[in-house]
Parts: C-alpha cells; sequence; structure tokens
C-alpha cells in the first residue's frame, strides 16, 4: 500500500486519479459520523458514572461515606442505612456461586477439550452453552418453587450433622445464602467454561505431545502440560464469573429472603446490593434519602463489578500475552 | 530397540488416571444437571398452561376467576426489544467499524475499547437505575414509567454486546480483500459498505441474535423503567407488559393461578430465546469466516 511505490506512468498524472472534493465528501461523514459515535459511548459511559455520584450524593452527606458502608443496620423507616448485610451477602453468595461453580465449569472444558469422544464435542458444548440462554427470572421461579422445597432436607441434615464446621449450623430457613449461590454457580457455569474451553484449546498439541511421550498418562497431560499453560486463562473466566454474579438480581431476589441482616451461617437469609435496589425502588420514589441510598448501592455495585472485571481482563490478557510470546520460539526458550 | 521401550506405567499412576478422568466426567454430567432438570420442570408445570388462548388473551389482573393470558407481555417483549435492536445494532455496528476501519490502535480506539469492556461489565440493574433516574423520575416525554425507556435501558445492554462480537468478525475479514477493493479506487465508504459488511455480515447476525436473546429475558431494567401492566399497548409512552417482569410479578403472588401463569411466561420466554440462540449458532456456522 505505499503509495510512493506507484509512479505515474504514461501521461497519467497523479491529479487525475484524485478524487474531487465532492466525491470525498462521503468519506469524510463516515469517518466524523463514526468518530462521533465512538465518542459518544465514552461520554454515555462519563456521564452514567458521574450521574450515580451526583445522585448518591444525598446519602454520604446525610451518613456519611464509611458509616454507609460499615454500620450494618438497613431499616429504611428509621433512616438508618448501613450497607453491611448487603455487602455481605453479595460477598457471601457471590464466594459460594464461585466455590461451586468453577470446579465443575472447568471440568466440563476439559472433559470437553481433551477426554470425550470427538463425536459428542459439539453437542456437550452446545447443551453447556444453553444455560446461558435460560433467564434470570426463570432461574428464579425454578430456584423459588422447586429447590428451596426439595432442598431443604438436604440443607437441615448437613446443618445437623456437621454443626461443629463454623458458618454451618444452626437454625435452617427456606431461602437462603446456600441456595442463591447454587442458583448464582448455575448462572456463571457457561461463561466460565465457555472461557476456561477458550484457553485450554489454546494449549500447544506439541506440549501435549511432549508430556505424553515422556510417559505421561492423560490425566498426568492436562496436570503438567494443559493446567498450569491454561491457568491465567481459567482464573480470568473465573473472576468473569463473578462479576457476573455480583451483579446477578432477579434470581438471587426471588431465593435469598430478603432480610437485611447478616445471617449467622450459610443456611439463614440475607440480602444483597442488587437485590435491595429491586424490592425497595418503588417506596423509595417518595423518600429521596432512600433513593439516595439504593443509588449509592448501586453505584458500590458498579464500582465492585468494575474491579472484578479490571482483574478478569488483566488474567485474560496476560494469559493471551504469555502464549504469543511461547509462539516465538526464542521466546519459548527463555520461558 | 528394547533398550527404548519406557518401563510399564505403575499400577497407582494408573488407578490416579483412571480416578481423575471419571471425576472429571461426573463433574461434567454434573453440569449438565441443571439443564435437564430445568427443562422438565418448565415443561412439567408449563405445558398444562400454555395454549392458543393463553398466548392471545390478555391478563385480566382480576382478584378472582380466570387470571386470562400473556398476549401484552409477548407483545410488549417483542414491542421494546425490537426497539432496543433498531437503535442498538446501528450503533454497536458503527462504533465496531470505526475501531476496526478507522480508530485501530490509536490512544481513541483503546479508550473506546475499555469502556465498551467496562459497559460489557455492568449489572443489568444498575442500568435500569441509571435509566429511572435520567429519564423516569425526571419524567422525560411527559411520561413516568414508559416502553421506549424500557427499551433504553434494554439497549444500553445490547451496544457493548453487539459492537464485540461484530469487531471481532470484523477483523476476521481478510486485509487482501480491503486491498483488493482500495487497489480498484473504491473509496472507504464503498469497500467498507459493500466488501467488508457483506463479509462480516454472518458473523454480525449472530452477534445481534446473542443480544436480543440477552435483553428478551431481562428482567430488572425493565421493572424500573417499563413497569407492569396488563393490558395490551402499542404506545412507547405508556407503561407496557413483559414477559420477565410478569412472571417476576406474579412469582410474588401466593395465588396458585398466578404462579401457573409464570410457569407458561417462563416456558414461552425460554423458546423464544432458545429459537433465537439456535438460530444464532446455526447461522454462525454456515459463515465462511472463523
Amino acid at each position: 500500500m505505499e503509495a510512493g511505490t506507484i509512479t505515474p506512468a504514461g501521461g497519467r498524472s497523479s491529479e487525475s486519479l484524485q478524487r474531487s472534493p465532492a466525491a470525498r465528501l462521503p468519506d469524510r461523514l463516515l469517518r466524523w459520523g463514526l468518530t462521533a459515535l465512538a465518542g459518544g459511548v465514552i461520554a454515555l459511559i462519563g456521564y452514567f458514572f458521574v450521574k450515580l455520584i451526583v445522585e448518591s450524593e444525598p446519602i454520604f452527606q446525610k451518613v456519611g461515606f464509611l458509616d454507609f458502608l460499615f454500620t450494618s443496620d438497613w431499616v429504611p423507616s428509621k433512616g438508618l442505612y448501613g450497607a453491611v448485610p448487603l455487602l455481605a451477602g453479595t460477598l457471601i453468595t457471590s464466594a459460594i456461586a464461585l466455590v461451586l461453580g468453577v470446579p465443575v465449569a472447568v471440568a466440563a472444558a476439559l472433559y470437553i477439550t481433551e477426554l470425550c469422544p470427538r463425536r459428542i464435542r459439539s453437542p456437550l458444548t452446545v447443551l453447556v452453552e444453553l444455560l446461558a440462554a435460560v433467564p434470570s427470572v426463570v432461574y428464579g421461579l425454578w430456584g423459588f418453587f422447586f429447590l428451596i422445597p426439595k432442598l431443604g432436607p438436604a440443607e437441615r441434615w448437613f446443618a445437623d450433622t456437621f454443626s461443629f464446621v463454623p458458618f454451618v449450623g444452626g437454625s435452617v430457613t427456606g431461602p437462603n445464602y446456600f441456595v442463591a449461590g447454587l442458583i448464582l454457580a448455575i448462572m456463571i457455569l457457561p461463561i466460565t467454561s465457555a472461557i476456561s474451553r477458550e484457553v485450554i484449546a489454546t494449549v500447544p498439541s506439541e506440549h501435549k505431545e511432549a508430556a505424553l511421550a515422556l510417559g505421561a498418562t492423560r490425566w498426568e497431560m492436562i496436570r503438567m502440560a494443559v493446567i498450569p499453560y491454561a491457568r491465567g486463562g481459567i482464573a480470568g473466566g473465573a473472576m468473569l464469573g463473578l462479576g457476573r454474579a455480583i451483579g446477578e438480581t432477579i434470581a438471587v431476589t426471588l431465593v435469598i429472603g430478603n432480610a437485611p441482616t447478616v445471617g449467622h451461617s450459610l443456611f439463614q437469609q440475607g440480602y444483597t446490593l442488587a437485590a435491595v435496589i429491586a424490592n425497595e425502588f418503588g417506596e423509595a420514589a417518595s423518600d429521596p434519602t432512600h433513593r439516595a441510598a439504593l443509588i449509592a448501592a448501586g453505584l458500590v455495585l458498579f464500582v465492585l463489578t468494575l474491579v472484578v472485571n479490571a482483574i478478569a481482563r488483566a488474567f485474560v490478557l496476560r494469559a493471551e500475552r504469555g502464549q504469543r510470546a511461547a509462539r516465538t520460539p526464542a521466546a519459548g526458550m527463555a520461558a | 530397540m528394547s533398550a527404548l521401550a519406557l518401563p510399564p506405567t505403575s499400577a497407582r499412576r494408573r488407578r490416579a488416571d483412571r480416578v481423575a478422568r471419571g471425576l472429571v466426567a461426573l463433574l461434567t454430567l454434573v453440569a449438565l444437571v441443571p439443564l435437564v432438570l430445568i427443562v422438565y420442570y418448565l415443561l412439567k408445570q408449563g405445558l398444562s398452561s400454555i395454549g392458543l388462548d393463553f398466548w392471545t388473551t390478555d391478563p385480566t389482573g382480576s382478584f378472582l376467576g380466570s387470571p386470562g393470558g400473556i398476549k401484552s407481555a409477548i407483545l410488549g417483549t417483542i414491542v421494546m426489544v425490537g426497539l432496543a435492536t433498531a437503535v442498538a445494532v446501528p450503533v454497536g455496528v458503527g462504533v465496531a467499524i470505526w475501531l476496526v476501519e478507522l480508530g485501530r490502535a490509536s490512544r481513541f480506539a483503546h479508550a473506546v475499547r475499555y469502556f465498551i469492556d467496562v459497559m460489557t461489565g455492568v449489572p443489568s440493574i444498575v442500568f435500569g437505575l441509571f435509566v429511572y433516574i435520567t429519564l423516569v423520575l425526571a419524567g422525560v416525554g411527559g411520561s413516568s414509567f414508559a416502553a421506549w425507556k424500557g427499551s433504553v435501558a434494554l439497549g444500553l445492554l445490547m451496544l457493548p454486546i453487539v459492537t464485540r462480537s461484530a469487531e471481532v468478525v470484523l477483523l476476521l475479514v481478510p486485509d487482501t480483500l480491503r486491498e483488493a477493493a482500495y487497489a480498484l479506487g473504491a473509496p472507504r465508504w464503498r469497500v467498507i459498505a459493500r466488501v467488508v459488511l457483506p463479509t462480516a455480515l454472518p458473523g454480525i447476525v449472530t452477534g445481534v441474535l446473542l443480544a436480543i436473546a440477552r435483553a428478551a429475558g431481562e428482567t430488572a431494567p425493565l421493572l424500573f423503567t417499563a413497569a407492569v401492566v396488563n393490558d395490551t399497548t402499542f404506545n412507547v409512552n405508556n407503561r407496557m407488559n413483559s414477559l420477565p417482569a410478569l412472571i417476576f410479578q406474579n412469582v410474588g403472588q401466593a395465588q396458585d393461578r398466578l404462579v401457573q401463569m409464570a410457569w407458561g411466561a417462563a416456558l414461552t420466554l425460554v423458546a423464544m430465546v432458545l429459537v433465537l440462540t439456535l438460530l444464532a449458532r446455526m447461522i454462525q456456522r454456515r459463515s465462511r469466516l472463523s
């Protein structure tokens, strides 16, 4: 595409090849139009962030920023806005989702890419990804009418039998942290599994063949060649799942019980940042302080997901960069 | 040659291999259990309530008697998602074209990519909250809750999905195609409109369908913006019903008839989303790129 390599020959001057200003207009319009569009996206997100901060200002003025985050009484009718129960609920349910969901997601990814017969590979992939097609409210509906009643006895048995384990013993309520975490685990499964699968598929076959040639069994090959190589990407996938879990609203609202307290065990009801917004925005319309408190909850939620997603992106980027380096021989040697 | 033969793998290692592989297969099976259970329960609970009558009558909202059907919710979902698509797709694809064809590796392009990434991660309820503050509370357009405000929230949700998927596909269009068109003297807009976009179209359509499927199932942003009503309306400045909002509303009511209706609506919604998702996969498989 070097312009200099083409010399105008045979009397055709470069001027005659040049487009008239009128003919260049559509290109200009396109360039400016699309650039404006791209700039608009940035402006929109900027406005979005500023708007959330400005609108949540009243609550920080009234209760104080630290008190909002670190006191634990959420009683809007008495003007008490301490977000600890909400934060705790969000973090507890997301942690349960990670603990239950990630091993299953990674196992499914490993099985699909490394172990399963070729014939069932693509049907299996589609089946796992279909979980992503189920809307959140349907998960909630299912959790409310199926999971809560069916899991109840098992939860009570577990709480009684392992009551010596911290945060397990004690009374069991129908809707609770564990059910919400379990639903979230199912919901983050497809994304975590899809990213893990993509990363595992990039492991060079040389590495795997080398392990097998040295006499490794299939599992040893996975453990020594595949997992170390894909670890960063898998962590990134898990973090993206975490981002989803933190922001999930409707399914959690239906199964967590919506009690603004910090439960004493996994099997007690609680509340999350997202659920409180969904439940209370109606009554908050007439009370500016309450509304600001909910917007502040949204702001905290936004910042949390922002941080988690930034970490996820760093993991995935580093995994990709590492792979690019490994593909060029010299860098591969050095590593 | 016999010196090259490896010693046989020890029984312990073989056992570890078998156990680990069995465990991985078992966990994969576990991953499929929820899907089976959800589909089973949806069919078991939902099949009895769906039918032509169910899809073609509005919810009655009466405390006693027949709860009616879900017509207004189906149409509302279609109208609001359609409106969101009509705005989010041109903008999303436009931004993707700008990123790939014009912005490329400039600092501004990196910033745009970063912000699109941020947008992807924003929980849908926060978008709903944002639209609630800026459009609903402010009463823009002379109404509080309105269907078009729901569409704005859904559009915000769809935009990054469309852009990201379109960008990936546009990057796959071979540079040789672009160069050939430029060499023939085509101006840039013509290269984009006649060469790049048609080549990338199946991939873009796939991304759009997945974004639509995602938006159709969203509840949280609609509760804040379009609210829930019973009657069918096509006036986008009015409150409008939608399938997810109707389901959420009905779960909260402790009445079997309404819960039954929620199951029927859920089955309908899942079927709609599933068709879109499978269609997207089929188009993706047919595509020449990727």
